[in-house]
């Protein structure tokens, strides 16, 4: 889960790294009350999880609460790159006379964490890499030890920052470490790392974030979830534990297996581009062991998803028994026309694996007009993408 | 012949005793797999029956390991406990722990990937969220369905559990000398690379499937390798070349991020160093018969 700056901010300050004084609101009333409460110049940020919101107009500064309110108003609803702002930070203003870059974060290839830091901060550190490779420091972190006041020392000489802000550097970097391993983050990323012209050093900026899979060592990271931004039928779908993507395509997609969902994907894409550029409208893996009500539960999410136009139910039987799938493709459809919500579209199923001989019988007794059993999955993504390009 | 997993490992199973432990427990043994006992402190020196065989509890993995020669553990427990379940297999000295937990926090899995660094690397591990590493006809540690294929002379590797099943359907005429599901977390103990040596080792592998999805660089990393010191065929899939960027698609790890991770980059890093990558299980499924016909 990305955070937005002003959460990663708020973070920052729970841990005791230094960051400016502010607050987050939703509305120019709210950023008039925050500017009366912090005084004097301020900056206000739009908050969005992209990039260039300062090239796009979305950070300005006011000087007193009712130039603050004028750039709110400015501000709020703006949109950036297709990302709607609903929110601004306010934040006092810094003196800046340095800017550093700092983060830790996951490295994948060697199994590991890894610090980046460089005294050429405020930029996009990775045209700093690739431009000046010898100003940006790369440290291997052991996720055992991870960085102490001696570990932080030897990154902050080997990054050449200089010797009057070293030991306020060395602090941060053990803070943000612990900041990073107490909250199960897999990036923390401060850029820039000002110090300002009094010689204090600050986190002007704050990009984190936190690891899902740690959710239960943490149930307060639940509230940093921005439900306004998440799809509804996302969000549906989340509640019966169901891992489903919202796409822009025409055709539904059930699959078991993360792996096999995406590959799906991609079947059913280029399929799609023989049949007037039909697209996978969703991503749904409902998992390895999954049952008929799950099988019933993903179907109806998938079917409530106005532009989707045909279905397509890919099951390798591995766990799964694919008798079980087919009962539950069955039973769903006749719990949706309980509901008073029958199901109108075509559903395009293949089985194989586990038991498929009898999932495939299952179908064929059901003799419902709206499956359609093709059994592989080259053959069934054709169909599938034929019949939501015919469909309306 | 196989690699890692063979018909004389005897394997062990931490959380035999839950649901998922004791389900799987029983499927390995109906594959012919020598499940030896399970470790549970709380119920250690009690008995669980699977269907007539009657499987001691350790309290243990070090135990489980003294009293049977155990040199396999299959870790079930879940994400809560999985650190502490892996570092104990560590300690136990055990040859190879395959983590089928799914939902393990990235940190955890850093940790006890940094503790068996630091023990030397004694203990290989496969996951976690895997589905296990399966040598047809001889073992099965994990979930693997072993009524799939039977054994034969191609070397399966995936980060992917039904993508694995699948292309093992697609070719289970033809058979399998092992099939290693390594996961598709961003941290994971056995990687690509390190199958591909085993199989370019093994004798009785002819031939390597590889399964790549979207995210990281695992996949250039592998085909660098593959270059040095692969001398068998290699025929590779990737799945997530529709994905949009930004979405994590179910597995922690298969997110495309800036532009690194796509599926059109592992392509051709993979096609670069002559290996033949499918378009769809299905037909990379046919590149792989098409290899083992002409041999």
């Amino acid at each position: 889960m990305d955070l937005y700056e002003y959460q990663g901010r708020d973070l920052f300050e729970r841990h005791g790294l230094p960051v400016l004084a502010g607050g987050v609101a939703t509305t120019p009333e709210e950023a008039r009350a925050i500017a009366e409460r912090l005084g004097g110049r301020v900056v206000v940020k739009a908050q969005v999880k992209v990039g260039g919101r300062g090239k796009a107009g979305g950070v300005k500064l006011a000087e007193g609460a009712e130039e603050t309110v004028a750039r709110a108003t400015d501000i709020l609803g703006m949109d950036i790159k297709g990302h709607t702002v609903h929110k601004v930070m306010i934040t006092v203003t810094a003196d800046v006379a340095e800017e550093y870059y700092f983060s830790y974060l996951l490295d994948r290839a060697n199994r590991t964490f890894l610090c980046i830091a460089s005294v050429a901060g405020g930029m996009d550190i990775e045209a700093v890499a690739a431009e000046t490779p010898e100003k940006v420091v790369k440290a291997p972190i052991d996720a055992n030890t991870g960085v102490d006041e001696a570990k932080a020392r030897e990154i902050v000489t080997a990054a050449g920052f200089p010797a009057e802000v070293a030991d306020q550097i060395v602090d941060v970097a053990v803070g943000l470490w612990q900041a990073f391993v107490a909250e199960d983050a897999t990036l923390v990323e401060v850029n820039p790392l000002a110090t300002t012209k009094d010689g204090k050093l600050l986190l002007l900026d704050a990009k984190v974030t936190l690891d899902e899979n740690a959710g239960f060592r943490h149930p307060d990271h639940e509230a940093l979830v921005d439900q306004a931004s998440v799809d509804p039928l996302e969000q549906a779908a989340k509640s019966k534990d169901l891992n489903y993507v919202k796409l822009d395509g025409e055709v539904g997609i059930i699959g078991n297996g993360a792996g096999l969902v995406m590959s799906t994907l991609d079947v059913v894409a280029y399929a799609g581009e023989r049949h007037g550029g039909v697209k996978p409208a969703n991503f749904l893996d409902i998992g390895g062991g999954a049952s008929a009500e799950v099988m019933a539960n993903g179907l109806e999410i998938v079917l409530s998803d106005p532009s989707v136009r045909s279905v397509f139910v890919n099951v390798f039987g591995g766990i799964t028994a694919c008798d079980a799938v087919a009962n539950g493709i069955v039973q769903a459809l006749a719990l949706l026309e309980q509901r008073g919500e029958k199901a109108t579209k075509p559903l395009v199923v293949r089985l194989d694996g586990n038991n498929a001989e009898e999932g495939r019988a299952i179908l064929d007794g059901a003799a419902n007009p709206l499956i359609q059993r093709v059994d592989t999955m080259d053959g069934a993504a054709e169909r599938a993408a034929e019949l939501a390009a015919a469909g309306v | 012949m196989a690699i890692w997993l063979t018909k004389d490992s005897k394997v062990i199973v931490q959380g035999m005793t839950g649901s998922e432990g004791s389900k799987h427990t029983r499927r390995m043994l109906a594959a012919g797999t020598t499940v030896v006992g399970g470790v549970n402190p709380r119920k250690a020196g009690t008995t669980v029956d699977f269907d007539g065989a009657e499987l001691p509890v350790f309290a243990s993995v070090a135990d489980a390991m003294k009293e049977t020669g155990a040199d396999v553990t299959v870790i079930f427990v879940p994400p809560q406990f999985t650190k502490a379940a892996v570092v104990e297999a560590i300690d136990a000295g055990i040859d190879l722990a395959v983590v089928i937990t799914e939902g393990v926090p990235v940190h955890d899995t850093a940790a006890f990937w940094a503790y068996n660094v630091a023990q030397g690397e004694r203990t290989r591990i496969i996951g976690p969220n895997c589905p296990g590493i399966a040598s047809p006809g001889a073992s099965n540690a994990g979930i693997i369905p072993a009524d799939i294929t039977g054994s034969g002379r191609i070397g399966l590797v995936s980060k992917s559990g039904t993508l694995t099943y699948q292309m093992m359907y697609e070719l289970r005429d033809i058979g399998f000398s092992t099939c290693v599901g390594i996961g598709g977390d961003p941290i994971i103990g056995t990687t690509h690379i390190d199958a591909l040596a085993a199989f370019e080792a093994d004798p009785d592998t002819d031939a390597i499937v590889m399964i790549g999805e979207i995210g990281g660089d695992a996949e250039e990393r592998a085909a660098e390798f593959i270059k040095a010191n692969v001398t068998k065929p290699v025929v590779g899939y990737i799945a997530g070349f529709t994905a949009p960027p930004g979405k994590t698609m179910g597995h922690a790890g298969a997110i495309i991020s800036g532009s690194a991770g796509t599926a059109d980059a592992k392509k051709e890093a993979l096609e670069a160093v002559g290996v033949k990558v499918g378009k769809t299980p299905t037909e990379t499924a046919k590149l792989m018969r098409e290899i083992m016909s002409n041999r």
